[in-house]
């Protein structure tokens, strides 16, 4: 109890900050779209049920629609055809415990600020782990890269050309270290998806997504907000909604950080 | 088979409920003062009436047997004659016969029609429908653009010229003046009627009627009761009706008097020249040449030629329609239908004042009736005497 | 609006004249031609009087200019010239008269401002442009000098189409593309024309609609919605209901959105004088008229997007804003690849489009595909149900 009680205080003294690394939902946010004759996730859309009016007198909602993976979104093992038969793989049977964890924020917003097809390396985790010690096991990676300051512009954030997406991500043995040998709980980012957006060419095809839910592992992405994040100490909070055998979900991503 | 005659019928008590340019009572209330005049100018009591005729556009949804029930009369005969203007022509033979048979004793013929500020537009959007689909919806000039139309065409053919229109129309209204009832008060010169503004080319304002609300009325009974009476009377010479003939001409240049003028001569035993007076239907000055051609009062075309030869003033040659015609009058809806009728009666039995005709003891009465597309559908003519 | 009543049997020269063309009653036993339309043959009494097309060939017999009307519409628009001509095949016919008729005359059937058919007499021998005659252009929707929405311009169609709009003299162009972040094949050619202006917009989204109505609704004379979704699927080769659904939120929930957000604006503008709002045309499908089953589920949505586009011409025609329905048969685009050609190329389709909207027609069946189809589906509803599921 004294834990807890710790940071009851903490949050009440002020000393324990609130940060919020999610996107607000609407149909202006940009959403994944894939080749046309594939299947098509909905992208985020609402539409107003009543407003104090002859629909409803008293009251205002709305109904809104989605796919799973829309806005900032939790990305389940089941997701990935490498995850398929994982036990507790989807999001409503995943362990709990696993929704919140340790956040190591490793910033490569200067490469990627350089780079839009910029890749994560292993050396670059060794490098990070060097300064601010070794990952833990259990904990969240995330990739700070700021690229969630584009998402008003829409064109800039998703960055296709004709030859596809253009958005860093971590390249194959970055992944597997970190699967492998760190033990994380998960892989988060600022774009849309985990993997980067040239992917596609590597082999496998989509890294992150291929190795991280093939080891039941999760993935968080369009975060906002890294860069208010330290490189070590925070706590994140991520609980997706409890859709039965849902592969995903749109959630609110608190961190937990301390004051210094 | 000769047709029978009129021999023993009596046409009387000829009847206007003075005319307004616009009223707020319904055609009910015309035509219900209609046909008390008709019994105040009789002396006969409303049960005396076992036969009813009535013409009307604007009593709408109701038709002659709903007008019973209105008024609280009990015809054993009756008859809804609605066909605009040759309702008078056919509405006196229709009696003649009822009484000649016996069917009736004592026909009252009515024709009246109310104007609201909007009923003249409703009528003409739903006059027929054949108006409806293929004419109304072009300008919805209503019988000014078919009648501009006629009157383009004839004045090509004959030679017409805007004046001889505008002699009619002088003589017309010249006559009007002292006709009481009339709605125009007010002389017309040629250079009024010349420079009034264009409705429908070749058509100018006082080519076209002006539509108002009012009634017009006449019994029809046997010689003996008409005597009793001690009531004026006029006998029938002859008639003729007849709808939708030359069909085929492709526009209208003649009417169904073309088709029985002989008919009617042979039976009223008198020709054209033999005319006191004529009556025509004059909602447009075209259709009165068409008339005076068709009746056989001068050759085909040869209308502006007979019009530019004579006065057609009461006192002049050629009298014609005497009380001003609906020109000058006013349209009082199917009243237009009985206006030449009721004159002609007046002139015969010398109610006509100060624009008797002398000596008139034989008149012609004609009728035209119902632009259902674009040509004047029904026409009619009778011939009466005193 | 010019008078809006007509008979049910008025309704055949209605019918033609949606499709552009100029049909009477001609007796089956007699062969007299019929004119106004009626029950009966005048001639020989048959009931047999189907609907057929005639050449329009006649003489002008008269003409007047009318200079008092008893309706509003055509007060405001005195004066207004009339002709009665004598056709070659018989009847007699009132006419509204080009300037330039005289003598002998060519008789077309025409949807006037109230969505029902008019008799036009043009010169007989020129090729009228009848956006050139005062009258006649009150029953055209002529593009020219006009501002336009099209909705998506992402598609070769929607392209094609604001060329073909630009060509025809329309003062203005807004074209939509939805999906902003992407650019797409054309969006620099067509941001060189000097009357486009391209805007986000996106017919699944409602506020992405309620955003640009806000903005440019107010101005629109004609709306192209041609924002389309197709995928070449029947019910057995694609599991699931999801790309039926986006056909549907395209094809039908698109149109519904754009219809509640831009309709009420351009009701308000459809009597108002020379820059009012004119048309607001519908890009369906062939498909609509009969289900073909290779492309079962889109068929499905252009048939229920007929529907409401009927919806939308009932709750337009008050206000005069004419609802034009396009059935082209299978376009020549990626999604009808497999199909062997006739295919209708998008410039073809874009023109007549535009060619609707010059004529005043109401129903459009470009290329010769849609013109089969219409015939066969004209002449036998089920064989063509039969004949698309061999």
């Amino acid at each position: 109890m004294s834990v807890l009680n710790e940071l009851a205080k903490g949050l009440q003294g002020n000393k324990i900050r609130i940060v919020d690394l999610t996107h607000t939902l609407s149909p202006d946010f940009p959403s994944i779209s894939l080749p046309p004759e594939m299947g098509q996730a909905w992208p985020f859309r609402i539409e107003e049920v009543s407003r104090y009016d002859e629909r409803g007198p008293a009251w205002y909602w709305n109904n809104f629609s989605c796919g799973e993976h829309t806005g900032t979104h939790f990305d389940a093992p089941v997701h990935w055809v490498s995850g398929k038969d994982l036990p507790r793989g989807a999001v409503d049977s995943i362990p709990p415990q696993n929704f919140v964890g340790p956040a190591c924020v490793l910033d490569l917003s200067e490469e990627a600020g350089r780079d839009a097809d910029f890749l994560l390396t292993k050396a670059h985790i060794v490098a990070w782990e060097k300064k601010h010690g070794k990952i833990p096991p259990r904990a969240w990676v995330l990739m700070r890269t700021d690229w969630y300051k584009k998402a008003g512009d829409p064109a800039a954030y998703q960055n296709y050309d004709e030859t596809g997406q253009h958005t860093p991500g971590p390249d194959i043995d970055a992944v597997r270290f970190l699967v492998e040998e760190r033990d994380i709980l998960g892989f988060g980012t600022e774009t849309i998806g985990t993997d980067a957006g040239q992917a596609q060419h590597l082999r496998p095809p989509y890294p992150c997504h291929y190795y991280m839910h093939g080891a039941n592992r999760y993935g968080l992405q369009c975060l906002a907000h890294l860069d208010e994040l330290p490189p070590s100490g925070a706590i994140i909070v991520a609980a997706p909604l409890k859709i039965q055998n849902g592969s995903g979900s749109p959630l609110r991503v608190l961190a937990l950080i301390e004051k210094p | 088979m000769t047709r029978r005659g009129y021999e023993g019928i009596a046409v009387a008590v000829p009847v206007t409920v003075p005319y307004v340019r616009y009223s707020i009572r319904s055609a009910h209330w015309w035509l219900a003062r209609c046909l008390d005049s008709l019994l105040v100018n009789s002396k006969l009591k409303k049960d005396d009436i076992d036969g009813l005729t009535i013409s009307s556009f604007t009593l709408q949804p109701d038709t002659a047997i709903g007008l019973t029930q209105h008024l609280g009369v009990s015809p054993r005969w009756l008859d809804h004659i609605p066909l605009g203007g040759a309702s008078g022509v056919v509405a006196l033979r229709r009696a003649a016969r009822a009484v000649q048979s016996g069917d009736a004793s004592v026909v009252a013929c009515l024709a009246g029609d109310t104007n609201h500020v909007d009923s003249f537009r409703l009528t003409l959007a739903n006059f027929s429908q054949f108006a409806r689909d293929a004419v109304y919806p072009y300008g919805a000039g209503g019988p000014n653009a078919s009648f501009a139309f006629l009157t383009a065409h004839y004045m090509r053919e004959s030679g017409a010229k805007r004046e001889d229109f505008g002699k009619l129309c002088v003589a017309q209204r010249t006559n009007a003046l002292k006709f009481p009832h009339a709605l125009f008060k007010k002389p017309l010169s040629l250079e009024d009627y010349l420079g009034a503004r264009p409705i429908a080319e070749p058509l100018h304002l006082f080519d076209c009627v002006m539509p108002c609300a009012g009634a017009e009325g006449f019994l029809v009974m046997e010689e003996a009761r008409a005597r009793k009476l001690n009531l004026g009377f006029s006998k029938i010479k002859a008639t003729i009706e007849r709808h939708n003939a030359f069909a085929e001409d492709p526009i209208q240049v003649r009417g169904g008097w073309a088709l029985d003028r002989d008919e009617l001569y042979a039976q009223a035993s008198a020709g054209p020249a033999e005319m006191d007076f004529v009556q025509t239907y004059d909602d447009y000055p075209v259709i009165v040449c068409m008339q005076l051609e068709d009746l056989g009062f001068c050759e085909k075309n040869a209308a502006p030629g007979f019009i530019r030869a004579n006065t057609f003033m009461h006192d002049g040659s050629f009298p014609h329609n005497t009380s001003g015609g609906q020109l000058s009058v006013g349209q009082a809806g199917a009243g237009g239908g009985f206006l030449g009728l009721v004159e002609a009666l007046r002139q015969l039995t010398g109610q006509a004042g100060a624009r008797q005709v002398k000596d008139a003891k034989l008149g012609m009465v004609s009728g035209f009736g119902m632009i259902n597309f674009d040509r004047g559908l029904g026409s009619g003519a009778a011939v009466l005497s005193c | 609006m010019p008078p809006g009543a007509r008979s049910r049997v008025a309704l055949g020269l209605t019918a033609a004249a949606a499709l552009g063309r100029f049909e009477l009653q001609q007796c089956k036993d007699c062969g007299t031609v019929q004119y106004p339309p009626r029950e009966a043959c005048q001639k020989c009494l048959s009931t047999r009087l189907p609907w057929k097309t005639q050449d329009g060939k006649g003489a002008l017999l008269a003409q007047t200019n009318l200079h008092h009307s008893n309706d509003l519409f055509f007060r405001e628009r005195l004066p207004w010239r009339l002709g009665l001509v004598h056709l070659d095949a018989g009847p007699t016919v009132v006419v509204h008269l080009h300037e330039g008729a005289k003598d002998r005359v060519s008789v077309r059937a025409m949807l006037d401002r109230a969505g029902q058919a008019v008799l036009a007499a043009v010169p007989e021998k020129e090729d009228v442009n009848m956006a050139d005659d005062r009258q006649l252009r009150e029953f055209t929707c002529d593009p020219k000098f006009r501002k336009v929405l099209v909705t998506d311009g992402k598609t070769a169609v929607g392209q094609s189409l604001t060329r073909s709009l630009v060509e025809a003299g329309a003062e203005l162009i807004w074209v939509g593309y939805s999906e902003p972040w992407k650019q797409f094949p054309g969006f620099d050619e067509l941001k060189k024309l000097p009357q486009v202006t391209l805007l986000p917009l996106d017919v699944t989204d409602s506020k992405s609609v309620r955003e640009v109505a806000a903005e440019i609704g107010g101005k629109i004379d004609i709306l192209v919605n041609n924002a389309e979704l197709h995928r070449p699927f029947g019910i057995a080769n694609r599991a699931g209901v999801e790309t039926a659904r986006s056909e549907m939120d395209v094809n039908y929930f698109g149109l519904l959105r754009l219809a509640q957000e831009f309709a009420p604006a351009m009701r308000a503008r459809g009597a108002d004088g020379q820059s009012s709002a004119v048309a607001w045309v519908n890009l369906l499908s062939v498909y609509a008229l009969a289900n073909f089953p290779p492309h079962g589920t889109f068929s499905a949505s252009k048939a229920a997007a007929q529907s409401l586009a009927q919806c939308l011409r009932a709750e337009m025609r008050p206000s005069g804003v004419r609802v034009v329905n396009v059935f082209p048969g299978p376009i020549d685009d990626e999604w009808n690849q497999l199909l062997p050609p006739p295919k209708i190329a998008p410039a073809a389709l874009a023109k007549a489009i535009v060619r609707a909207l010059q004529e005043g027609t109401e129903d459009v069946y470009p290329g010769d595909v849609a013109q089969e189809w219409l015939e066969r589906w004209r002449d036998n509803p089920k064989a063509l149900e039969r004949e698309l599921s061999a």
